[in-house]
């Protein structure tokens, strides 16, 4: 085996993002790694070139164990990476891009002609004949992640890892890089190829591993694998398996707001969407179906092209965060630490954060009244922290997102979006989120819920969108929400898109 | 934290700095009256300071979203300019201020539209308004040195108002009612989470932009009161020096006060010590008696001595040879 790995362990503050993850890539073999957000697949591939020091098992190249201590390491050993996002200079000519740190040198000086011939020469083996005295940033974003692949395999020339290599390309461009790949399959290279884009999964890989919540679920030649199996795998449920949710049938909830035509081109197809009071509705979607572009496009993040949003007195004014909030809608965005909290700011000023902002600048929430909401807050939804003038930073994931519910709970909204209310949480911090859900909409707030696990939507959501490639496909209601149901949704092929 | 702990570096380094100067000079701490005025080297640091101190004012919230202001000297001479030419034209005294005052902020309104609206790094955004400034002051003087000769006016920079000269009092009152403004209001909490995590803070529903542009007119303010007390002050606007370099003290009077360059907690009390400590640095020099040639180095190397002990590390370190001796076993300040 050309690169082996047993029983992988990272562990994180508060998470075991890596639970004993098992992998064998071969030589000549493209092998699909596979997972939701939070599943381990980032974990590994950095554990792999070296970015993080892994706390548990062993890897072995070539038969011979290794320990990469940086990117740069990995690559002297063999192992190299290309990302989605070209890491290389845009402004720097294509010979410079692969020669970079490497060029070969006349009386101590960068020899520029022969660095050009044999990055020419280079690249004439991947099939690419372009001027390599031009900027990298001039080529289209295909022929970029192609020069990236060359100088990673140049550099290293034993594992490439490809972490969502065809993100920014076209179905053309998918194909050249795929010509590419399939090429130094066949010179014997192990590829490791990340990419939730199911379809290219089938159409290129050889064999596929699916990790789900830190652990390997299972490796499996992709042949025998369908569409259907690897999503349940992915999302961790199989079909007979039933949850009964509390989706009562039948009940109708008084329609709140009215979403009429929200959509924008390249981003989510127009939609309609009614939201009754104290009701749950739940969106569900592999990840990249549109899911947090629904949600920010109801809560004026995103311009929506057209369309109006209404409640029972009227049109709605949906034009930013700010404008949505005045109509009672509240956000908890996916990614806590970059959109939810104020790292260094401590708990209560993070909990009254929004509630001060409505009040103004002029009307200061006095010090007592900002004391008993963040003790309120803090007792109420059990944040472990010694005091609330911590710096919210350093508080765990879960306590930072019951943090951020506590900020918008305090605001009373009327409709709370939640994008991945429970990611990235402990179990048990879990638990307290989905009750917290169901006491609010027994309050009569309304809730939108988006997340991956299909079980979680199934037990508190009332009715559920299904998305898939930036569209709307189902709406199931009432009995209708089972997980066979939503994982029947999310697989549907879509001849309509190919 | 209450306030002395915060300042405490800072009036320390102060203390430090008297201290030392005093070795040179011994009288610098000397306080006489003569007519009706208080006069000695202190005195003279609390007057010499006040366009440094005002320019602190505004410079500290504009750090702390983030930020920064290069362009304030420039808008010193522009403010200074247009004082100047309303009070020769024959402008009364109020309304040349106001002129000026109008001024400074239009300039802060430019500065913080391209830096919240269109987006523009803030040290790009202002480094135009640098290069700019500077230009239509001259271009308002028509290059020449604009004198005038209202009492008035003149006062503002070197009159005496209850024993302390005039722009001594115009920092104090402007450092004090714009820390009241932003502490007894909300303005503090909404800036240092702008500051800290503007997409966040949006999401939030705080109006990032319009605060921000909000900080950057105050800072064109802030500055314009700089230009007025030393056109005042050498009784002409003098486009190519009037605030020269001073954005680059202000900036360090706020480092000094221990604010840190990537935004958030903010103290202004601590960036007018910073102030102070660098006025102190430069008459200390002066009344020392070290040839002229010597000013700017020695100023270098006190303002790096005094960064250096104030550096997080540094204070970690001494935290850790305190606890290994057993000195004095007390509790452990927190930083």
């Amino acid at each position: 085996m050309l690169l082996s790995i047993r029983s992988l362990t990272k562990v994180f503050p508060g998470t075991l993002a890596l639970d004993g993850v098992d992998l064998d890539i071969a030589a000549g073999e493209i092998h699909a790694l596979l997972g939701e957000n939070g599943a381990g697949k980032s974990t590994l591939i950095k554990c792999l070139t070296g970015a993080y020091q892994r706390d548990g098992g062993a890897i072995t190249l070539d038969g011979a164990p290794i320990d990469p201590k940086s990117t740069g390491q990995a690559q002297e050993l063999g192992i190299g990476t290309v990302y989605q996002e070209v890491n290389l200079l845009p402004n720097l000519p294509v010979a410079q891009n692969l020669m970079f740190g490497r060029e070969p040198r006349r009386f101590g000086l960068i020899d520029s002609r022969r660095t050009r011939a044999e990055a020419e020469a280079m690249l004439r083996q991947y099939g690419l004949g372009i001027d390599v005295g031009r900027d990298l940033g001039t080529y289209s974003v295909a022929i970029q992640q192609i020069v990236a692949i060359a100088r990673a395999v140049s550099l290293s020339g034993k594992v490439l890892i490809l972490d969502e290599p065809t993100a920014s390309l076209d179905r053309r461009e998918v194909e050249m890089v795929f010509d590419v790949v399939r090429d130094l399959r066949d010179r014997g290279l192990g590829i490791i190829f990340v990419s939730h884009f199911l379809d290219q999964v089938f159409e290129l890989t050889d064999r596929v591993t699916i990790l789900r919540n830190g652990r390997k679920i299972v490796t499996e030649r992709t042949a025998n694998l369908d569409r259907m199996s690897l999503i349940e795998h992915m999302l961790g449920r199989a079909l007979e398996h039933e949850v009964t949710g509390t989706a009562t049938d039948g009940e109708i909830k008084a329609p709140m707001l009215q979403f009429d035509g929200i959509g924008r081109a390249g981003v989510i197809q127009p939609f309609d969407l009614t939201v009754g009071q104290g009701e749950v509705v739940g969106l569900a979607g592999l990840l990249g179906s549109g899911r947090t572009e629904t949600a920010e496009m109801l809560f004026g993040l995103r311009q929506s092209q057209d369309g109006q949003a209404r409640d029972a007195d009227g049109p709605l004014d949906l034009r930013n965060p700010r404008a949505a909030i005045g109509a009672g809608f509240g956000f908890a965005p996916e990614d806590r630490k970059t959109d939810g909290i104020v790292a260094s700011l401590s708990i209560r000023e993070n909990i009254i954060l929004g509630l001060q902002a409505r009040r103004g600048w002029s009307r200061p929430i006095p010090r007592a009244e900002q004391n008993r909401l963040a003790d309120d807050y803090i007792r109420k939804l059990d944040i472990r922290t010694s005091d609330r003038e911590k710096p919210i930073g350093e508080l765990s994931g879960g306590n930072q997102q019951k943090a951020v519910l506590a900020r918008w709970l305090a605001m009373n909204p009327r409709f709370l979006i939640l994008d991945e209310p429970t990611r990235g949480i402990d179990v048990g911090a879990h638990a307290e989120i989905l009750r917290l859900i169901e006491d609010l909409t027994a309050q009569g707030m309304s809730v939108l819920i988006i997340s991956s696990e299909i079980d979680e939507l199934v037990a508190v959501a009332d009715r559920v969108i299904v998305l898939r490639d930036r569209r709307h496909v189902a709406e199931l209601t009432g009995a209708e929400v089972t997980g066979d149901r939503i994982m029947r949704a999310i697989a549907a092929d879509d001849e309509a898109a190919a | 934290m209450t306030l002395l702990t915060r300042i405490a570096p800072q009036l320390i380094a102060l203390a430090a700095l008297i201290a030392l100067v005093s070795l040179f000079f011994p009288g610098f701490l000397a306080v006489d009256v003569s007519g009706g005025r208080l006069v000695g080297p202190v005195i003279d640091v609390l007057k010499r300071g006040a366009p440094v101190a005002l320019l602190a004012v505004g410079m500290t919230l504009v750090i702390a979203t983030r930020g920064i202001d290069l362009s304030v000297g420039a808008i010193m001479a522009i403010c200074g300019a247009a004082a100047a030419l309303s009070i020769s034209s024959g402008l009364g005294l109020v309304p040349a201020l106001l002129v000026a005052l109008a001024a400074g902020a239009v300039a802060g309104l430019w500065n913080g539209v391209l830096v919240a609206v269109v987006g523009i790094q803030p040290f790009v955004a202002t480094l135009i308004l640098m290069t700019m400034g500077r230009g239509v002051a001259q271009l308002i003087t028509e290059g020449r040195i604009l004198t005038f000769s209202d009492p008035g006016f003149a006062w503002l920079g070197s009159g005496v108002l209850l024993g302390l000269p005039v722009p001594t009092w115009i920092w104090i009152l402007t450092a004090a009612a714009v820390g009241l403004a932003v502490r007894r209001t909300a303005l503090g909490l909404l800036i240092e989470s702008v500051g800290v995590n503007r997409r966040a803070s949006a999401l939030a529903g705080v109006n990032a932009t319009l605060l921000l542009i909000a900080v950057y007119v105050l800072s064109g303010l802030c500055a314009a009161l700089a230009g007025i007390v030393e056109t005042a002050d050498i009784r002409g606007a003098d486009a190519n020096n009037a605030g020269l370099w001073l954005e680059l003290d202000a900036i360090l009077a706020v480092v000094i006060g221990g604010n840190s360059l990537m935004g958030g907690r903010f103290s202004i009390v601590a960036s007018i010590l910073g102030a102070l400590i660098i006025q102190t640095i430069g008459t200390g020099i002066l009344l020392a008696g070290f040839p002229s040639e010597y000013n700017l180095v020695i100023k270098a190397a006190l303002v790096l001595i005094i960064l250096v002990l104030q550096s997080p590390r540094i204070a970690a370190e001494w935290n850790l040879w305190r606890e290994s001796h057993r000195v004095q076993p007390r509790e452990r300040r927190r930083t």
